[in-house]
C-alpha cells in the first residue's frame, strides 16, 4: 500500500458527501434499475471522463480493496491509467490489471470477458442514465413513464428499426429490463455484453456524474434485453478470430494498421487477451 | 445521564467498513455480516445498529428512535441527525424494542420510491441456514435466515410492504455485532 497524498481525505471526497452517496447507493440496490438523483460533486477531471463512476468508487472503496479500471476493455488507456493513479494517490489502494485479482472494477463501456465473482463490484461510468432520453427529453415526463412502467415508446423505437432495416440497429447502449420492472440503460457497453449482466454474481453499480444519477443491479437479478418474439435479441460480434490470442468468443476491436486498407481484429479486453497469449506461450515452451 | 462513550475510533475507515457491511447485506439479503466491532454505545443500542447509524445518518436525515435519553445524546453527538417530527417523515427509524408498524413509515412515491424509510431493528439473534426462506434480487436460489425477537405478524406486514414495490421500507436487522438486511423487493416465506 502506497502512502496517500497528504491534505486529502481518504478517497478524495469528504465524509458528508460519502454518506450521501452511500445512502443513494443502498436505495439503488433496494430498487434495482431505478435511477436515483444525487448531489454529484465537481471532481478533478472533466465530465465525460468518468466523474460518476469515480464518485461511486470513492464511496465504496476501502483500504483492503484492489482496484482495476478499464476503458473500452483496456487497462492501458489514458482514462483508465488516470483514474487508477488518482485512487492510488488519494486512497493508497492496491491496483491491478488482472480481472480475477480485483475487488472493485471501474469500467467505461465494457464488461470483462472473465465471469465476475461474488466478492467483486463492477462500477460503470454512465454518460446518459435515462434510456428514454432520445425519445422523451422532458425529465418530468420520463420520471412519470418509469413510475407507470410505460415503456411503449422504446418498443416502438425498436419496432421502427425492424420495419425500416429488418433488424434492431442498436449495437451499444441496448436497453434492458431489470427485475421485470425498470427499463434501464446499461451504459454504452456493446450489446454483446448485455447477456453478462443477467444474473451476474457480482454487484453492479452505475454512476452518472453530469446527469447526477446513480442506479444499481443487485447480484443474481434478471436483466433482459428488450426484444420481440419474432425478432429475439442477438448479441453482435465481429465474425473474426482475435489476431493476437485467437479467441472466437471475446468482443473484438477493429484496428486500422496502415493507410492501404490493412486492419486486424483484437480482443477489446486486454487482460483476457494477454492471459491467453501468456498461457499459449507457456504451453509452447 | 452518563458520560458519553466514543464513536468510531477511525471515523473515515470505520464508517467505510460499516457501510460495506450494509451494502453487502442489502446486495445479498439474508447473509449475515459483521459491523460495529469495538463500538460501545450506551444501552440499549447494540454495536451493529450504532455503526449503521454512524455510517449513514447525518444532519440531512431525520431520525426517529426509541432508545431513550442516553442513546439520544450519543446519536445526537456522533451522528448529528435531527429528530424527525413524525414517523412518516423519518429517513431512518431505529427500533431497540418493538418496531413500529411498517405501514406507518414513509414508503416514497411511485416516481421517487427512494424516499422510502430505512428501518433499523435490533433483534435477539440472527443466523443463516434456518428459518425464513428468502427469494428475490441478490439471491441466487434461496437464502435462509433465522431471526429471534421480531413481533408476531412481521412477515404478514412485510408481505404488505413487498406488495407496494417499488415503493416500500427497507429493513436492517441488527443483533449485537451482526446485521442482515431485507430490501423491499424480497419475498419472505416462513419455515
Amino acid at each position: 500500500m502506497n502512502a496517500p497524498l497528504e491534505g486529502y481525505n481518504f478517497a478524495y471526497l469528504d465524509e458528508a458527501t460519502k454518506r450521501m452517496l452511500r445512502r443513494t447507493i443502498l436505495k439503488a440496490v433496494a430498487i434495482p434499475g431505478h435511477q436515483i438523483p444525487f448531489g454529484a460533486r465537481e471532481m478533478p477531471l472533466p465530465y465525460g471522463w468518468g466523474t460518476g463512476g469515480i464518485q461511486v468508487t470513492a464511496a465504496i472503496l476501502g483500504p483492503a480493496d484492489t482496484l482495476k479500471v478499464i476503458d473500452q476493455g483496456a487497462d492501458d488507456t489514458t482514462n483508465a491509467i488516470s483514474i487508477r493513479r488518482f485512487f492510488t494517490r488519494v486512497a493508497g489502494v492496491a491496483t491491478t490489471e488482472r480481472t480475477a485479482e480485483a475487488t472493485i472494477i471501474q469500467t467505461r463501456h465494457r464488461i470483462p470477458e472473465a465471469p465476475l465473482r461474488e466478492n467483486q463490484v463492477l462500477v460503470y461510468q454512465v454518460p446518459q442514465p435515462e434510456p428514454l432520453s432520445k425519445l422523451e427529453p422532458r425529465r418530468a415526463e420520463t420520471k412519470r413513464l418509469h413510475a407507470l412502467a410505460d415503456y411503449g415508446l422504446m418498443h416502438v423505437r425498436l419496432y421502427e428499426d425492424i420495419a425500416r432495416l429488418g433488424h434492431i440497429a442498436k449495437a451499444y447502449d441496448y436497453p434492458v429490463m431489470v427485475g421485470g420492472r425498470y427499463l434501464m440503460s446499461p451504459s454504452p457497453i456493446p450489446a454483446f455484453d448485455n447477456p453478462k449482466m443477467h444474473r451476474m454474481a457480482a454487484l453492479q453499480l452505475f454512476g452518472a456524474g453530469r446527469e447526477k444519477r446513480i442506479y444499481a443491479i443487485p447480484p443474481y437479478t434478471d436483466v433482459r434485453s428488450l426484444d420481440f418474439e419474432d425478432h429475439p435479441f442477438r448479441p453482435i460480434r465481429a465474425p473474426q478470430d482475435c489476431a493476437l490470442c485467437g479467441s472466437r468468443e471475446s468482443y473484438l476491436d477493429e484496428v486500422i494498421t496502415d493507410d492501404r486498407g490493412g486492419r486486424l481484429f483484437v480482443c477489446s479486453d486486454t487482460d483476457y487477451c494477454g492471459e491467453r497469449v501468456a498461457a499459449r506461450g507457456a504451453a509452447a515452451c | 445521564m452518563t458520560a458519553l462513550t466514543p464513536g468510531f475510533a477511525d471515523p473515515v475507515l470505520d464508517a467505510q467498513a460499516a457501510f460495506r457491511a450494509v451494502l453487502e447485506a442489502m446486495s445479498r439479503p439474508g447473509r449475515v455480516q459483521r459491523a460495529g466491532a469495538g463500538l460501545a454505545p450506551p444501552a440499549p443500542l447494540m454495536p451493529a445498529a450504532a455503526a449503521v447509524l454512524l455510517a449513514l445518518a447525518d444532519s440531512g436525515t431525520p431520525l426517529v428512535h426509541d432508545g431513550g435519553e442516553d442513546a439520544d445524546a450519543w446519536l445526537r453527538f456522533h451522528a448529528g441527525a435531527p429528530v424527525s417530527p413524525t414517523l412518516a417523515e423519518a429517513a431512518f427509524v431505529l427500533a431497540t424494542g418493538a418496531p413500529p408498524a411498517l405501514s406507518a413509515l414513509g414508503t416514497g412515491t411511485e416516481e421517487e420510491p427512494e424516499r422510502g424509510a430505512t428501518l433499523v431493528v435490533q433483534v435477539a439473534s440472527l443466523a443463516e441456514g434456518d428459518g425464513w426462506r428468502l427469494i428475490g434480487p441478490g439471491i441466487e436460489r434461496e437464502h435462509r435466515l433465522a431471526v429471534e425477537g421480531l413481533p408476531p405478524g412481521f412477515v404478514q406486514a412485510w408481505t404488505a410492504n413487498r406488495a407496494l414495490f417499488p415503493r416500500g421500507v427497507d429493513v436492517v436487522l441488527c443483533a449485537g455485532e451482526h446485521l442482515a438486511a431485507l430490501p423491499r423487493g424480497i419475498t419472505i416465506a416462513e419455515g
